[in-house]
């Protein structure tokens, strides 16, 4: 077992865990945030993003003892249902969802999107980086819009 | 994934220490393909020596004609660094060009070298702008580091500290993505330097990177991207699989050199 401690959604844990628990697991398994989800559990669909010390990470693809003394932002940390982030009021919206399963992974991507391009994002700009993220159902077009909508509401946050 | 004890090393003379007592272990950088790995049951290392908290080992500065770039240095810092940018913009480019963005936030340019995937980019830019790689022990040339697939010169024990890149007069890199997975079918890196010009070729050889004799004696007499016409790339020894036949990525070879040459000389 090994002790990790970080700072997730604000506030600071500590736990000791098997060395090959990866932060995905940390989070859902331990912590019961449900919100980061599991999809293909090898890369590529991005369901399981958060924010690592600020930058969005695939957290199935990280061990929750690499991160050690950082800062982990998941879905849960960014809004809640009464007071939701702009960016989930942008898919509430613009119907950038339809069974939901990738919408976790798709907002915090989003946000880090905007966080490292700014507000005036174009479709070109949006559908470029969401490529590690997968979504089944909706064929990507509302959430372009959304994200591009979500990325304008930020700006007046 | 099968169990492993993990060490988390504040230097990289700990790290040596450990992987020296640990014959078995591996070393863990960003973990965008060996955690992948290790969850496929394709390795099973005893230990894990996370090089996260080494001091050290990520930065990017000029030293003299050279970059700079510490291994631990992650994609996304290399992709988006005005250091990078105004000396060697190719290699931003590429590094811009990894996996998706939350791959480019852990992926690092140590881990992608150390790893020397036949498909991976990092590789063919190391070769061709004829970098050095510089471990806790020694510096290597690129010519010597790349040995086939998955191999390198790395000894046990031997962790990659820094990358040295000799600032290019004009490169470029151009790849031809799988369609489905994104890794290069055929990546090439061209660099002009004085007067040497040097072509390295991924995703193609089915020993990993290499350079392309043909490609670098047709631009010998001239960096253009006419030179190349009608160069012809031998299919022995390039990759065939149900993506490409190796007489496909033969072909694609001076294709994409050419329009790496063209990108290089529109800077």
């Amino acid at each position: 077992m090994a002790s990790v401690t970080m700072i997730v959604n604000g506030k600071e844990v500590t736990a000791n865990v098997d060395p090959r628990t990866l932060l995905a697991q940390f989070l859902r398994e331990h912590l019961h945030l449900t919100g980061t989800h599991v999809g293909c559990d090898t890369s590529q669909c991005g369901a399981c993003v958060v924010h690592v010390d600020g930058r969005s990470i695939k957290s199935c693809t990280t061990l929750a003892v690499a991160c050690d003394g950082a800062s982990v932002t998941t879905i849960e940390g960014i809004g809640t249902p009464d007071h939701l982030h702009p960016m989930q009021a942008a898919f509430r919206e613009n119907h950038g969802l339809q069974c939901g399963f990738c919408t976790p992974g798709m907002i915090m991507s989003a946000i880090d999107i905007v966080n490292r391009k700014g507000h005036q994002l174009d479709e070109h700009t949006i559908r470029e980086e969401l490529e590690g993220n997968i979504c089944r159902c909706t064929g990507y077009h509302n959430i372009v819009k959304a994200v591009a909508a979500g990325a304008q509401a930020m700006a007046g946050k | 994934m099968y169990a492993f004890s993990y060490h988390s090393p504040k230097t990289v003379r700990q790290a040596a220490t450990l992987l020296g007592k640990n014959p078995d272990a591996k070393v863990l950088a960003g973990g965008q393909t060996l955690l992948p790995t290790m969850k496929q049951r394709l390795a099973s290392p005893s230990a894990l020596v996370d090089l996260g908290k080494a001091e050290g080992m990520s930065g990017i500065e000029v030293k003299g004609r050279n970059v700079v770039i510490g291994a631990m240095t992650r994609h996304a810092d290399v992709a988006t660094s005005a250091i990078v940018g105004e000396a060697i913009p190719a290699l931003a480019a590429l590094a811009g060009g990894i996996g998706d963005p939350a791959v480019r936030n852990r992926g690092t340019i140590g881990g992608s070298i150390a790893n020397n995937d036949p498909a991976a980019d990092y590789p063919s830019a190391v070769l061709a702008l004829g970098a050095t790689i510089i471990t806790n022990k020694r510096k290597i040339p690129a010519d010597q580091f790349f040995q086939g697939m998955f191999s390198t010169a790395l000894e046990e024990g031997e962790v990659i500290v820094k990358v040295s890149f000799p600032i290019p007069s004009k490169a470029a890199y151009e790849k031809f993505p799988n369609p489905a997975s994104r890794y290069a079918m055929v990546g090439v890196f061209v660099a002009k330097k004085g007067s040497e010009t040097r072509v390295a070729v991924t995703g193609a050889g089915s020993d990993g990177v290499f350079r392309s004799a043909e490609c670098e004696a047709a631009l010998k007499a001239r960096f253009n991207p006419k030179s190349l016409d009608g160069v012809k790339v031998k299919a022995s020894g390039l990759n065939s699989d149900i993506h490409a036949s190796s007489e496909y990525r033969a072909h694609l070879i001076p294709v994409i050199a050419k329009r790496a040459v063209a990108k290089a000389m529109a800077k």
